[in-house]
């Protein structure tokens, strides 16, 4: 492997664990903040691929697909937490296996009746179209190195939101104490229902920007849902800094277990979070309990 | 409130002789249905020795079910049928190797991290056999000969036939049956429980609370071991599907809807659950749409399962009420210690 070639595969392999950061950092949050599992995180990511598919479709507008695909999967998690996930908060881990199960079985089932079972592409914005000339055969899409800074940016304002305002003060302290945040008279209810909305839209951002460079299919949000619970075990639940480090560690062990051994490349991510669970129960950065 | 025993007695009799009467009445499509049911059963009993009594909510169940189905298809010959008396030990032995090794690894987290790590494990068996081409990769593979019961010469069960079959599902399910509640009744079921209830007391009572939990964990993956490797003859296909995390999702439903508190409520569940499968499916096209919704209304409307419903309904009105709080509320918690 030479040296061009070794960079577009890490060049690969850092925008795979960035996106798998943001999808992952919705589900950590989640955790961490609502101490809810939330099985049908994959689920909205798919969701928000094929909202992607249909908004560009009927309008032929990336950015517009972008912006209503994370607006109604905001409003979609409001909905959903004020109808079901509300009440779930203290019941046991079982119940709320359930319930997002359950959601699995609904959505994906509406996904079949508006938008069928077919495998569908969805075109990167005009501008963004096209690649750049590494060497004479090697070649590295716009879009993906977009994708890197847009993913990159977003990172750095979860990360400003959560360390310097008072939002992230207040989730901060959620996901240390439950109890006694409650008892300084930080009301949590709103909290929990902006976090759970924010957590599943930032699932479906995942779905819409990776429509451009993969297809969109009704089985894409099964294995992200795997790979991003593979994420928060690394990084320990309720760690946004840790579903960071975990999410660049599975891409990259992802990415270049393709290249070296395609054969078993899906079970040598699984292998890693056996060693770290092995060193580290609680995951890298997640706090003894 | 406690369902009254001599009438819960009467009703499991009579079940009983109803399905070794079923043969002689139904066609051959309902013994098939009932054979993969029971069988099932047998999976969401063993899942319930984990989760209901044990208090680890598992996603890796369905793993063991397929892995004992894939042992089998690999230990048949292309000409003939398996020998039963090789094949099953030695599915069941792949079985409960992996189960130990998962468990091992699994259990030494607790909560949300335990029901991530299994379903992680669990898709590691999946992605095993859909990347490699150990076993035909995403094709899946045929089993074309049913394993061959033979003594000395002398095939003793043909289970190519229906109404054989039939009754080999229904002996599993009784064999089954009567360990989990064996198991549930003896001083090890009584340390599996106080670990569930408080970890920390029963640790510090001296009871060796990780090795209880593994054998638990083992036992019920050897279990579901038995069933899938009989379901795996019965369909004479094995896919990778067979041991993906919806089939562990499913079987977690079968257990919530009969009931955690008991042996047999799960048993009730997978029967309901496929019964209703089945009729949801021949009448609509979008039955998942309605399944789900019947998912989530069981978490909020009936988290005791079917066996809440049945003792409101056979209620024994002369024993002293009480029990605040019944229903799943105290199983399947998780203790963080």
């Amino acid at each position: 492997m030479d040296i061009a070639t070794f960079s577009v595969q890490l060049l690969n392999a850092v925008q795979h664990g960035l996106v798998l950061f943001l999808v992952a950092s919705g589900l950590t949050l989640v955790f961490g903040i609502l101490g809810v599992i939330n099985l049908a995180h994959g689920a909205f990511y798919m969701l928000g691929a094929y909202l992607a598919y249909w908004i560009a479709g009927y309008t032929g507008s990336f950015a517009l697909a972008l912006v209503g695909g994370v607006a109604i999967a905001f409003l979609l998690g409001l909905v959903l937490e004020e109808a079901f996930v509300k009440r779930l908060i203290g019941r046991d881990h079982l119940a709320q296996v359930l319930l997002s199960y359950g959601l699995i079985l609904v959505i994906d089932e509406v996904r079949q009746i508006l938008f069928g079972k077919d495998v569908h592409s969805v075109a990167p914005p005009a501008w963004l179209q096209g690649s750049i000339e590494l060497t004479d055969v090697l070649s590295y899409p716009i879009y993906r190195l977009a994708l890197c800074i847009a993913c990159l940016v977003l990172a750095g304002i979860i990360f400003f939101i959560i360390q310097k305002t008072r939002l992230g003060m207040i989730l901060r302290a959620g996901a240390e104490n439950r109890d006694m945040t409650r008892a300084l008279g930080i009301s949590f209810d709103r909290v929990n229902r902006y976090v759970f909305a924010g957590g599943i839209a930032l699932a479906a951002l995942g779905g819409i920007l990776v429509a451009p460079i993969s297809t969109v299919f009704p089985g894409m949000g099964d294995s992200m849902l795997i790979l991003s619970f593979v994420v928060v075990v690394l990084g320990g639940i309720g760690s946004v800094a840790g579903a960071a480090f975990g999410a660049l560690l599975i891409g990259l062990t992802d990415t270049f277990g393709k290249v070296f051994f395609p054969q078993v490349s899906s079970i040598l991510v699984y292998l890693l979070m056996v060693i770290i669970l092995l060193w580290r129960p609680n995951g890298l950065l997640g706090r003894a309990s | 409130m406690k369902a009254s025993p001599a009438l819960a007695r009467a009703l499991l009799a009579a079940l009983l002789i109803a399905a070794l009467l079923l043969p002689m009445i139904a066609p051959t499509y309902y013994l098939q249905f009932f054979a993969k049911a029971m069988l099932l059963a047998i999976v969401a009993a063993s899942l319930n020795l984990v989760v209901g009594f044990g208090g680890m909510v598992s996603l890796c169940h369905g793993a063991f079910f397929g892995l004992a189905g894939y042992v089998l298809a690999l230990a048949s010959p292309s000409s003939s049928g398996a020998s039963l008396w090789t094949s099953l030990p030695l599915a069941l032995l792949v079985v409960a190797v992996a189960a130990a090794l998962v468990g091992a690894l699994a259990l030494r987290t607790r909560g949300i991290y335990f029901i991530m790590a299994t379903l992680a494990f669990g898709e590691m068996f999946f992605y095993f056999f859909h990347d490699t081409r150990v076993a035909n990769g995403s094709d899946g593979i045929y089993i074309y000969f049913e394993p061959e019961i033979v003594i000395a010469g002398w095939r003793l069960v043909d289970l190519g036939n229906k109404t054989s079959f039939y009754y080999v599902a229904l002996a599993s399910l009784l064999l089954a049956i009567i360990v989990i509640s064996t198991l549930v009744r003896s001083p090890f079921g009584a340390a599996l429980m106080a670990a569930r209830d408080n970890e920390q007391r029963a640790r510090s009572l001296g009871f060796p609370v990780f090795r209880i939990r593994l054998t638990a964990f083992v036992l019920a993956a050897v279990l579901a071991g038995i069933a899938g490797y009989f379901s795996a003859s019965q369909f004479g296909f094995v896919a990778p599907q067979t041991l993906g995390w919806h089939v562990s999702a499913t079987l977690l439903i079968m257990v919530v809807l009969g009931g955690m508190k008991s042996v047999l409520g799960p048993v009730f569940g997978a029967f309901a659950l496929l019964g209703l499968e089945e009729i949801l499916k021949s009448n609509i096209e979008h039955w998942k749409l309605i399944e789900g919704v019947i998912v989530i209304a069981l978490v909020f409307m009936l988290p005791g399962g079917l066996q809440h419903l049945a003792q409101l309904v056979f209620a024994d009105r002369r024993a002293p009420a009480g029990q605040p709080g019944s229903g799943a509320s105290s199983a399947g918690r998780q203790h963080h210690g």
